[in-house]
């Protein structure tokens, strides 16, 4: 392949301006290992000390009930946002239903409020259904907020999907129903994929809804697990602790992008290949 | 299975496109509806196989009214313009869905798609999937995929458009042989009248939601009822001259090209009339003598056209067998065959 210019200028301007963001993930990862003196940032013995809280509750308490809330948070959203997107989206899609446009419209403008313009409201309804304080209010809320994003997307997805294929289907004698399931959705499924994964990493990361919704819950998401953790006034602070369940919170995510990256792309493509 | 459309009415959001239209096709046949784009012809082939309601009429298989019946209900197999293949799906599946969804039996599957494979020659190519097809096997797999479960009716989309020259002309004797192998009745949509004149038993020429005229390729190309028929059938084009009539003969003032009128045909003095003479009726055996200059020559190999400008313009087209006497700007007097001339009135309609 022959290019119009050198790689390596852009590459160094990249690495430049990402140094800082380079070294904090470094130390980030170093001094969960390691031990340094106080005052300085080089450490000076490995540890793996920091590690205990995996199986010593006292120091920080249980982590593995607020990973398993976590991991129940994120996939009953993930759950809620695919059944109700890929569906929805077909509709929209495909459908000739009133109001269709006018729904599409509000759809896209649900997606333009930012969260905390909502809380108010959110925080209202949750109060008079009952579900203030509780997982479920919590799940259905981040899940809601997620759908107009996930039907938007999957709507587009739908779109490229020819017509025709839809119709040798009806004609092969096959039902609306037996069509979208076994003839239209496979053909988005890099969509329903990367919509999964986008809404796993966004639920996996909430911290602001369970913090306002579910403020005095008796079950605790990681995000919030890490914010006792780091808290300078508790006996237990440790800054070295701290990071080691950052780590640990992240990884699952980290892991995620690494092995996923070229799926994730997917969604602003838009489409299946020919 | 006989097909029959009665007074069949089609509107989108109140446009009348197709105002009762009667057609009928026979057991067997295979019927082309041709016509240009927008004259309705794809719009009568969806409503045959379920995909448009009809607003008026009805549309009958055999005894079977369905006009009111869903697509699932109405057992006809449909070839798409694109195929519609399933993507996601091999070959086999492909061919096997329609009898998937009827829940027959696995042994039976395999059976009739290795049948209906060996039929349409894919047999081999049944582990694959579409995309690692050549479009001429794709064109085999929805026509197969259309026929494994035996429809009443088969519907082609223009099957054709996607092919590339050589391909068309391998599909199209093609699917005419698995036409008659299976004897089944079809309906070709196509805007090519090569297409149709070449596959079909009969062709029904369709303008503004209307069928002008229905019949076998030889007779609608010898005997055109009017003369949007004769200038949409043949290739090249037929040529049409404005004239008169003057004691009961055909002129043309403008050219000085005098033409006896059919026998039996009797019109008024002064009547306009429009002639239209095919290519082959010009330039070689022929008994009246018309001057003019050669505007366009076009060699095909075994063939050569030309077009002949007479003295007001008007163009007269000639095919004749290669020579290469005749250039572009060279003055000719070519006979011209008077009995093979077409006459129509002004309003287009054949004398």
């Amino acid at each position: 392949m022959t290019r119009n210019f050198a790689n390596w200028p852009i590459v160094l301007v990249l690495l430049i301006i990402s140094t800082p963001i380079i070294i904090m993930y470094a130390f980030l990862v170093i001094d969960t290992v390691t031990t340094s003196p106080p005052g300085s940032a080089i450490p000076n013995g490995f540890t793996l000390s920091h590690w205990r809280f995996l199986i010593d509750p006292t120091a920080t308490g249980d982590v593995w009930r607020p990973t398993l809330t976590t991991i129940l948070f994120t996939a009953s959203i993930v759950v809620i946002v695919l059944g109700i997107s890929s569906t929805a989206g077909y509709a929209l899609s495909r459908l000739n239903m009133p109001f269709r446009r006018y729904f599409l419209a509000v759809v896209l403008v649900m997606h333009a409020f930012p969260l905390v313009t909502l809380i108010i409201g959110v925080f209202l309804v949750l109060q008079f259904v009952g579900l203030y304080n509780t997982l479920t209010g919590v799940v259905l809320v981040k899940a809601g907020l997620m759908l107009p994003f996930g039907i938007w997307i999957m709507k587009g997805f739908y779109d490229t999907v020819p017509w025709e294929i839809e119709m040798a289907g009806v004609q092969d004698g096959a039902s609306r129903f037996t069509v979208w399931r076994k003839l239209i959705l496979p053909q988005v499924k890099p969509g329903l994929f990367a919509l999964a994964l986008f809404a796993a990493i966004d639920a996996w990361g909430e911290y602001m809804l369970p913090r306002i919704l579910a403020p005095s819950a008796d079950f605790e998401v990681l995000s919030i697990y890490l914010n006792t953790v780091s808290d300078p006034d508790s006996t237990t602070y440790n800054f070295n602790l701290f990071k080691s369940v950052g780590l640990f919170y992240t990884l699952p995510i980290l892991a995620l992008y690494a092995i996923f990256r070229d799926r994730l792309m997917n969604i602003f493509g838009g489409g299946t290949k020919g | 299975m006989q097909i029959v459309l009665k007074d069949f009415t089609k509107t989108f959001d109140g446009n009348t496109v197709i105002d009762r239209m009667n057609l009928t096709v026979r057991d067997g046949e295979m019927l082309a509806l041709l016509g240009p784009s927008g004259c309705g012809k794809s719009t009568t082939l969806f409503a045959i196989c379920g995909i448009h309601r009809v607003n008026g009429g009805q549309i009958l298989f055999g005894e079977r009214d369905v006009s009111n019946m869903p697509s699932q209900q109405r057992n006809v197999g449909v070839v798409f313009q694109n195929y519609a293949l399933y993507p996601h799906m091999s070959v086999f599946d492909n061919i096997a869905f329609p009898l998937k969804v009827r829940n027959d039996s696995k042994a039976d599957i395999a059976r009739d798609v290795r049948t209906i494979a060996e039929l349409t020659h894919i047999a081999e190519l049944l582990g694959r999937r579409p995309g690692q097809l050549s479009g001429g096997q794709q064109q085999r797999v929805a026509l197969a995929r259309a026929l494994v479960r035996k429809p009443d009716v088969l519907l082609l989309d223009e099957p054709l458009a996607n092919l590339d020259a050589k391909l068309r002309l391998e599909m199209r004797s093609e699917i005419r042989r698995i036409q008659l192998e299976t004897g089944i009745t079809a309906i070709l949509v196509t805007h090519d009248q090569v297409e149709a004149m070449s596959m079909c038993d009969r062709i029904a020429i369709m303008k503004g939601g209307q069928i002008l005229q229905i019949d076998a390729p030889k007779d609608m190309y010898h005997n055109p009822r009017t003369s949007f028929v004769a200038g949409f059938l043949g290739n090249p084009p037929i040529s049409f001259l404005d004239g008169r009539t003057m004691d009961g003969r055909f002129l043309d003032e403008g050219t000085g090209v005098t033409l006896p009128l059919p026998a039996g045909v009797t019109v008024a003095n002064g009547t306009g009339l429009t002639v239209g003479i095919r290519p082959e009726h010009f330039g070689h055996a022929g008994d009246v003598p018309v001057r003019g200059k050669v505007v366009f020559a076009e060699t095909q190999g075994r063939e050569n056209l030309y077009d002949v400008a007479l003295p007001n313009g008007a163009l007269l087209r000639s095919v004749q067998p290669a020579r290469d006497d005749v250039r572009p700007g060279d003055e000719v007097s070519w006979q011209l065959n008077s009995a093979a001339a077409l006459f129509f009135t002004e309003d287009g309609r054949r004398l």
